[in-house]
């Protein structure tokens, strides 16, 4: 009851946000909507003890399924788009996941990692999809109703907030599930996990699928915000940043995500307006202080918090 | 078949840059069990700081070919200064955290220097083409080809070789082996292990720099040069297996010949090539061509 009572009050929130705030801040609660998905599905991912270092991969399938739905098929429905994107990267993880479901630690994170490196590889060499510029895209309906020009991004956000509240239940509702259980006891004790005549190898499947659609649906909601694709989308430097946002946030809580990654976008924006060039200091000096003094995330704070009170 | 033999000597040549570059990745990895992401912006910081030095000798008027002398000090600056520094403030406490935690702080090292670098030296450009143009070139399957690129390829052999020697040749390359194999059994032998990591990790730092402070003359020096560097030497560290010094030079040489038959003949597929052959290889061998296996504990 308690996750419903947070689901729609964040929809009631989001939606006045659509609704009442300037086009920036729309803008922003895109992005941070599009980045927190990606990175609750990486938690879902981190639950079986495993990081991947490659979710720019679904996250660029994602937003170029969705941006080539609009530029080569023509079609312009904001829905389409999102639904495609998580189902495209949904098929290349169930295809992935076969292979990386059987390694562990850093050789899973390294492996994950080369599948993005090569996907940006190919992106940026393929002339048709233009290369490392990208393209754009456009969306003009919303399950086929036409949208007035200028309020398409707010629309988007509501629909964005929608789909991430469903994601966020449904994982809610893993997490209690026989696969989340699964899987920290995987992360825990793999060969007890075998011993007790559960497979270890489908836990990391299935919770490898879930983090792939997940990051697919960012990438869309993502694509959708900027009205562009880039093979910027698939490199490294953004896995990195994934995983950064969910250190930050920590694994404890559902909201984490959004929260790390709402706290990540405020702090890019005035890092990039007042000190473009001590951005990624700042961030590499928030990591290391996460990292020493609140190893499970700023949600710590927020837990302690409520344990004084 | 006249172009096989300079795509052979472009592959060697790249395999030797890309070699300097993962050995100390590699030996980092074994000795720590750090993934040092930071590497990359040490191979940065060895390029910008061979671009001054050099600099300043070119510009003072000295010999010219005394520009290599500054590449090599450059290269032993950085490693013996910024390596340390980095390990004695900020690795040394950090021991014994989980490795993928440890990727993390390294990450977070390399965002801090990529800032550092962009607040000395600025975000403009630097060229320093003299020492790859003073050896001339000469004339490879009748084509001109780089003097420079076979001192590359001869200083990453000497280097390899030096680095074999010292490990298994010599008394302190034998405790580190020792320490690569059980920290703490020698630890209660007496070996003193922080000292081996500083020292495993300054000589990691300056075979990083070396990589980028040769790498200088040949490239224009710009902010983010690090970044792609880093996931090339983590592909070819992971082919050979991590902490294997031989595994790195195979490696390197698989991704080296790889990449110059593929820019000669399918150009677009050239970062593709690169990771295509990790993935395979990891497919194959889980761990690395050379990688030991290890016992699964309960």
């Amino acid at each position: 009851m308690k996750a419903a009572a947070v689901a729609i009050a964040s929809l009631v929130a989001l939606t006045a946000l659509a609704l009442l705030s300037p086009q920036w801040l729309v803008f922003m609660a895109m992005l941070m909507l599009a980045k927190g998905v990606v990175v609750l599905g990486l938690l879902v991912l981190m639950r079986t003890g495993l990081v991947s270092f490659g979710q720019g991969l679904y996250f660029g399938i994602g937003a170029y399924a969705a941006a080539l739905l609009s530029h080569g098929l023509h079609v312009a429905d904001a829905a389409v788009m999102l639904l495609a994107g998580a189902a495209a990267a949904a098929l290349i993880a169930a295809l992935l996941g076969l292979l990386l479901a059987g390694y562990r630690d850093i050789f899973f994170a390294m492996l994950s990692l080369a599948f993005s490196m090569i996907l940006y590889g190919l992106l940026v060499k393929s002339a048709a999809l233009g290369s490392t510029d990208g393209f754009n895209l456009h969306a003009r309906t919303f399950f086929g109703v036409a949208l007035a020009p200028g309020v398409e991004r707010r629309v988007f956000l509501i629909a964005g907030a929608v789909f991430a509240v469903v994601v966020a239940l449904l994982v809610h509702r893993l997490f209690r599930g026989h696969w989340g259980r699964l899987a920290t006891g995987v992360r825990d004790n793999e060969l007890r996990v075998s011993y007790l005549g559960a497979s270890p190898y489908r836990a990391v499947y299935v919770n490898y699928l879930i983090a792939g659609a997940m990051a697919g649906l960012g990438g869309a909601l993502a694509a959708l915000a900027v009205g562009h694709v880039d093979p910027e989308t698939t490199y490294w430097t953004t896995s990195g940043e994934f995983v950064f946002i969910a250190i930050l946030g920590g694994t404890q809580s559902i909201l984490a995500p959004f929260v790390a990654a709402t706290i990540f976008e405020a702090l890019r924006t005035v890092a990039s307006q007042y000190a473009p060039n001590l951005w990624q200091m700042s961030l590499g000096l928030a990591m290391l202080a996460i990292i020493m003094f609140l190893p499970a995330g700023l949600w710590t704070l927020a837990e302690r918090r409520r344990r004084s009170a | 078949m006249s172009s096989i033999l300079p795509v052979a000597f472009d592959g060697i040549a790249y395999a030797s840059w890309l070699f300097l570059i993962s050995a100390g990745l590699t030996l980092i990895y074994g000795v720590m069990r750090i993934l040092n992401v930071a590497h990359g912006s040490l191979y940065a910081l060895g390029a910008y700081a061979a671009c001054s030095l050099a600099g300043v000798w070119l510009g003072g008027g000295l010999p010219a070919a005394g520009s290599f002398a500054m590449l090599l000090l450059a290269a032993i600056l950085v490693g013996c200064l910024v390596g340390p520094l980095i390990e004695r403030g900020l690795l040394q406490w950090m021991y014994g955290k989980d490795e993928v935690v440890l990727v993390l702080i390294t990450y977070a090292v390399f965002l801090i220097m990529e800032d550092v670098i962009k607040l000395v030296w600025g975000v403009d450009s630097l060229l320093l083409p003299e020492p790859y143009a003073l050896p001339g070139y000469f004339l490879l399957g009748g084509l001109p080809y780089p003097v420079y690129n076979v001192l590359l390829i001869a200083m990453a052999l000497a280097t390899g070789l030096a680095l074999a020697w010292a490990l298994y040749r010599t008394r302190k390359g034998k405790l580190l082996l020792a320490v690569i194999h059980d920290r703490e059994m020698s630890m209660a032998m007496g070996i003193n292990v922080s000292r081996v990591y500083l020292a495993t990790f300054a000589v990691g730092a300056t075979l990083a720099a070396l990589g980028g402070a040769f790498t200088a003359p040949t490239i224009a020096v710009t902010p983010g040069i690090g970044v792609e560097v880093i996931v090339l030497a983590f592909a070819v560290v992971v082919i050979g297996g991590l902490g294997s010094l031989g595994g790195a030079a195979l490696g390197a040489l698989l991704v080296g010949l790889v990449r110059a038959a593929t820019v000669r003949y399918w150009p677009e597929a050239e970062l593709f090539s690169i990771y295509a052959v990790m993935a395979m290889v990891l497919i194959a061998r889980p761990k690395g061509l050379f990688a030991a296996q290890e016992a699964r504990k309960i």
